[in-house]
């Protein structure tokens, strides 16, 4: 028996190979490199390898726009036009978020614990503390995830795809539960990621079994051709689409596969909530657009039920339990939820107007959250003693920022008018895409649903901007400490339920609201998701341009 | 000038430019906040007459003054702007509201120089909304149009909320939460009107989608998209109460542009595109609209009544005032819709004295209490006298501007829906009580304790509201030329709805 060597595009999966590349360097990188210099050389390569991404996306792009996509590997990779600009996208997302992960703030402590092995609260962790331990595996674990969300959208069978899915999880996972402040919090959201997380890539897998008892292949291009015209065994194929389709959905967070979204955002280290809002979102989307476009497009009039269902549900909820939230961290979340919703309708709508309106809110949508958990992790507590504490996330701690913050809240406005939709922001321009896609594709009930979440939406949003900008700080009165959840350096506290938060206030400290300076890594990234936002939403012609020549899926 | 000077986009622009330089303004020269402000407002109004001149008035009925560009071809965008004699007038109305409001706004927001700097946020803030509406009434793309209708709800929410009265915050968010509901469900709409139109690059413009050929139940449904979003904005009873808080709330400034300008986008718009783009659902809809307007003016007028609160009982005499504009509009003849169109002009004038007086009165008070004024003609005659004259047009008194708008719209509407006219008309009595009866409890009687010693208005305040008083008194005697940029207009958008006019002879024989 001979091995024949399958021939290998590598030209084409350079993106991928550099990233994933650059990850296992960093992983000896951790090894060789001197304590004191390791962040300084991390930050140096991982930037380096995801501008690379994006350098090797854009030698890729004319000769994928004239070609109209490559397979590579056989048929487990499709680098075709959504593909470039999806991994262009993310890429550029993650790099953005790089730097807020990278930046030590004034307080010269960035927001990972000094050892994640360490018992919270113990003298181990103490000591680490003070010897300024930086846990810089921080960096190689972002770089693995960054690759497995540009293979995601990009597969072309369901095994790469379940593989892909893991490459970019099981990074998160661990990530997660690395917050260097609240740290039970963080690790209560990790183990409840993670173990939703197996639930859903089980049930994925069982659904990629199911499909395959029915196609006899797991390559999309023989599944679609077996489901043309769909006869026989049709609940193994329904059962496993919708299965396979239960997994992708609940990457994005949609209802009702959105349980983990609230308790995962809130309990992160912020920079890293930000990354994982945007650049997940944008991988999974990418892979359900090629799942629902590409392989299951004969299913059609059986599965529409179960996306109508869900979008309708994603959008409405999202936005219902958004409006009563306290928290800034599970507002953010609960609203990427009802913005889950709203991309859901650009794909419900199965044209080609549909595929290019998703990918350009990915985009825009991707900028303006990664700002908002930018400024989010800026705005911090600060003791009797003048000691910054962690992240002020309590609505009531934002009042009055607006005056003695300009810039921060102003930024952090503007991201909330993106996302309310406001015109002359690029959220607004995303918006318009989805929902005239969906009214063009015949689902204008969603459509018209979808705004009327939106108003729903602003109203939060922008009760927001109101506390920023129109309430008066709480110099004298307590509703800063009222709220503020009970918190030391060593961070013992996870409760939080709000008759034990109310308990503990009485006898808190109180707690003023500041901004903390950045090292400038922040501020550049905050700014760049500004512009992103700004530009996109008074001159999106030229990225849209490009986005909707990029937009065809190769079949 | 010459032909080709973009008269338009140098009104739209030249604003922008005084906001950036009103928030650039080095720390050293914050003191000349507001002669910079005043000084680019000014400019505006003279562009605004430069544009009246440039504007041929013998074909007011086209659009002129055309400019179009592609914005975002993929979406179909274009940025085109173009007035015909009604978005003109509207255009001058706004630019000669803005200086007034600047030297107005001298009191409320804290003088120049305070270390709070709220005048000069505030000032920036006025700017940027003047350029968006003078946009919006120049706008022939749909899309650009919706543009401005949303975005300039930002500048009015934080004009509201950061410079108001004791609920401003519960004013912003009622605001803009009523204007953004109906604006999104003008969203759908819009998009469900460019995929029935031609679509491509230019498939907004408003010429490309006018006399399309829309299924009847659809464009019935368009039609309420659109006519639901500018209801709210004008605002007509059952979608008016966010009125009455912004302007009880708002600073008088704040309600001159809120009430006195950007209320019109509302009836604007549904001169322009709601009867333009859908004809027959218009016609469909005409008696509906009627009755609301007319509930809107008899209930608007009772509960201007019943107000103790100054400022709300102005924003309820203006729901009265929208009540008859609309009336007229939906009323289909020449006579009607040339009279609305010129009492949107008329309204913004009457209504901005009334603001600007009733602002200096509560600012010598410090209360918008109508109980704790009372026998202020003795101690303050002149701010009496030209409160008495900003009142008297908000009820028609013949010889203002205001009665002769009026009177159009009532003979016009009589000539197709005599009842309509005759409730209509109670109206103009209502309008009567309150006016006077507003006027006898603050200014005559014995004088309240503690108001012998109110200063009589000052020369600033005299500057803010005699062009006001002026321009009314001028168009009420000489409404000739007022009405040649509205006239024509009014005739083309009957022969768009695609109803005959019916003469109103005795319109025409009347006039002053």
């Amino acid at each position: 028996m001979t091995f024949t060597a399958p021939h290998v595009d590598w030209a084409h999966l350079s993106p991928v190979l550099i990233v994933l590349g650059a990850a296992a360097v960093s992983v000896l990188l951790e090894a060789f490199v001197p304590a004191r210099r390791r962040r300084t050389v991390q930050l140096a390569f991982s930037a380096a390898a995801l501008a690379g991404a994006i350098v090797a996306v854009a030698a890729l792009w004319s000769g994928v726009k004239s070609s109209g996509g490559v397979r590579v590997l056989g048929t487990s990779l499709i680098v075709d036009g959504p593909t470039l600009v999806l991994q262009g996208t993310i890429a550029l997302l993650a790099l953005i978020s790089l730097l807020i992960i990278a930046d030590r703030t004034s307080t010269g402590e960035d927001a990972f614990a000094p050892s994640a092995a360490s018992v919270p609260g113990s003298d181990y962790e103490e000591l680490a503390r003070r010897q300024g331990l930086a846990q810089t595996e921080v960096y190689p674990l972002v770089l693995f995830a960054t690759g497995g969300m540009l293979i995601f959208p990009a597969t072309g069978d369901l095994l790469t795809l379940f593989v892909a899915l893991e490459v970019l999880s099981l990074p998160l996972y661990l990530l997660t539960g690395m917050a260097r402040r609240r740290r039970l919090l963080s690790q209560e959201a990790a183990m409840k990621y993670f173990l939703l997380g197996a639930f859903a890539s089980a049930l994925m897998l069982f659904g990629i079994a199911l499909v395959y008892g029915y196609a006899g292949s797991l390559s999309y291009a023989d599944i679609a051709t077996a489901t043309q015209n769909p006869t026989g065994l049709d609940t193994l194929l329904l059962v496993g689409a919708v299965m396979v389709l239960a997994g992708l959905l609940f990457k994005i967070g949609a209802v009702p596969f959105h349980a983990w979204t609230p308790d995962v955002y809130q309990g992160a280290p912020t920079p890293i909530t930000g990354f994982m809002a945007a650049c997940t979102k944008v991988a999974a989307f990418g892979a359900l657009l090629r799942v629902v476009y590409t392989v299951i497009p004969g299913l059609q009039w059986d599965l529409d039920v179960v996306m109508w269902t869900v979008t309708i549900l994603t959008m409405v909820v999202g936005t219902v339990i958004a409006m009563v939230q306290t928290d800034m961290k599970r507002l953010l979340a609960y609203s990427s939820v009802a913005h889950a919703g709203f991309i859901l309708t650009g794909v419900v709508a199965l044209d080609a107007a549909g595929v290019s309106a998703v990918l350009f809110y990915l985009l825009v949508y991707g900028a303006a959250t990664i700002g908002a958990f930018g400024v989010v992790w800026l705005v911090r507590e600060r003791d009797a003693d003048g000691v910054i504490l962690g992240e002020a996330t309590h609505l009531s701690q934002w009042a009055g920022i607006g005056r003695r913050h300009p810039w921060h809240a102003g930024a952090f406005a503007l991201f909330l008018f993106s996302f309310a939709g406001i015109p002359l922001t690029a959220g607004f321009v995303g918006k318009f895409g989805v929902f005239s896609a969906a009214v063009d594709g015949g689902a204008w009930p969603l459509a018209l649903l979808g705004v009327l979440a939106s108003a729903g939406a602003a109203f939060f949003y922008v009760r927001i901007v109101v506390l920023m900008f129109f309430s008066d700080a709480p110099a004298d009165e307590a509703p800063a400490a009222a709220a503020a959840p009970e918190e030391t350096d060593v961070a013992v506290g996870g409760g939080t339920s709000p008759a034990v938060a109310t308990l503990v206030a009485e006898k808190a400290p109180a707690l003023t609201t500041t901004v903390v300076g950045t090292e400038g890594f922040a501020a550049v990234a905050i700014g760049l998701c500004a512009l992103t936002t700004i530009v996109l939403g008074v001159f999106p012609t030229p990225v849209l341009d490009v986005i909707s020549h990029m937009s065809t899926f190769l079949p | 000038m010459s032909s080709d000077f973009p008269w338009l986009t140098a009104l739209i622009v030249l604003p922008l430019v005084g906001a950036a330089v009103l928030w650039l303004l080095p720390a050293g020269a914050r003191r000349h906040t507001r002669t910079v402000a005043l000084a680019f407002t000014l400019a505006e109004v003279a562009l605004g007459v430069g544009a009246l001149l440039a504007f041929d008035t013998a074909t007011a009925g086209k659009h002129q003054l055309l400019e179009t560009h592609q914005w975002i071809p993929s979406l179909g965008v274009s940025y085109a702007v173009g007035v015909d004699g009604v978005g003109l007038a509207l255009i001058l109305m706004s630019v000669v509201l803005v200086p007034l409001v600047v030297l107005a706004a001298w009191r409320e927001q804290g003088s120049e120089g305070d270390p709070s700097d709220r005048l000069r946020h505030f000032l920036a803030l006025a700017l940027v909304l003047e350029a968006f509406i003078v946009a919006v009434f120049a706008a022939r793309d749909v899309f650009f149009f919706y543009v401005l209708f949303e975005a300039m709800l930002i500048p009015v929410y934080f004009m509201i909320g950061a410079f108001g009265g004791a609920q401003r915050r519960y004013a912003a968010i009622k605001f803009l939460i009523y204007s953004l509901t109906g604006g999104l469900i003008m969203l759908v709409a819009v998009i469900a009107l460019y995929l029935q139109g031609p679509g491509g690059p230019d498939g907004f413009l408003t010429d490309n989608l006018t006399n399309l050929a829309i299924d009847p139940t659809l464009e019935k449904w368009l039609f309420a998209g659109f006519f639901l979003a500018f209801a709210i904005k004008a605002p007509m009873f059952p979608v008016h109460t966010w009125l009455p808080d912004a302007a009880q709330n708002a600073t008088p400034g704040t309600s001159v542009l809120l009430v006195g300008v950007l209320d019109k986008v509302g009836t604007f718009g549904m001169l322009t595109l709601c009867l333009p783009l859908f004809p027959a659902a218009s016609r469909w809809a005409a008696p509906f609209v009627i009755v609301l307007a007319i509930i809107s003016i008899i209930y608007g007028a009772l509960l201007a009544i019943g107000q103790k609160d100054l400022m709300r009982l102005i924003a309820y005499t203006s729901v009265s005032h929208f009540g008859f504009i609309v009336l007229g509009i939906f009323a289909f003849t020449s006579t009607s819709v040339a009279g609305s169109s010129f009492y949107m002009v008329n309204h913004g004038l009457s209504t901005g004295a009334l603001f600007l007086i009733a602002g200096f009165l509560v600012a010598r008070r410090g209360s918008q209490d109508i109980a704790d004024f009372g026998g202020l003609q003795k101690v303050v005659p002149v701010i009496a006298g030209t409160f008495l004259v900003a009142g008297l047009s908000a009820l028609s008194l013949p010889g203002l501007s205001t009665f002769v708008s009026e009177f159009l719209v009532l003979v016009g509407t009589f000539a197709r829906h005599p009842a309509a006219a005759i409730v209509a008309s109670l109206g103009v009595v209502l309008a009567a009580i309150y006016v006077l009866w507003t006027y006898q409890r603050i200014f005559t009687g014995p004088v309240r304790d503690g108001l012998e010693t109110m200063p009589d208005m000052r020369n600033r305040e005299r500057w803010a509201v005699a062009p006001l008083l002026l321009a009314m008194l001028v168009l009420g005697f000489v409404p000739g030329p007022a009405l040649d940029l509205v006239r024509p207009p009014a005739s083309v958008t009957l022969e768009q709805v695609g109803v005959t006019d019916l003469p109103a002879s005795a319109a025409e024989g009347s006039n002053p």
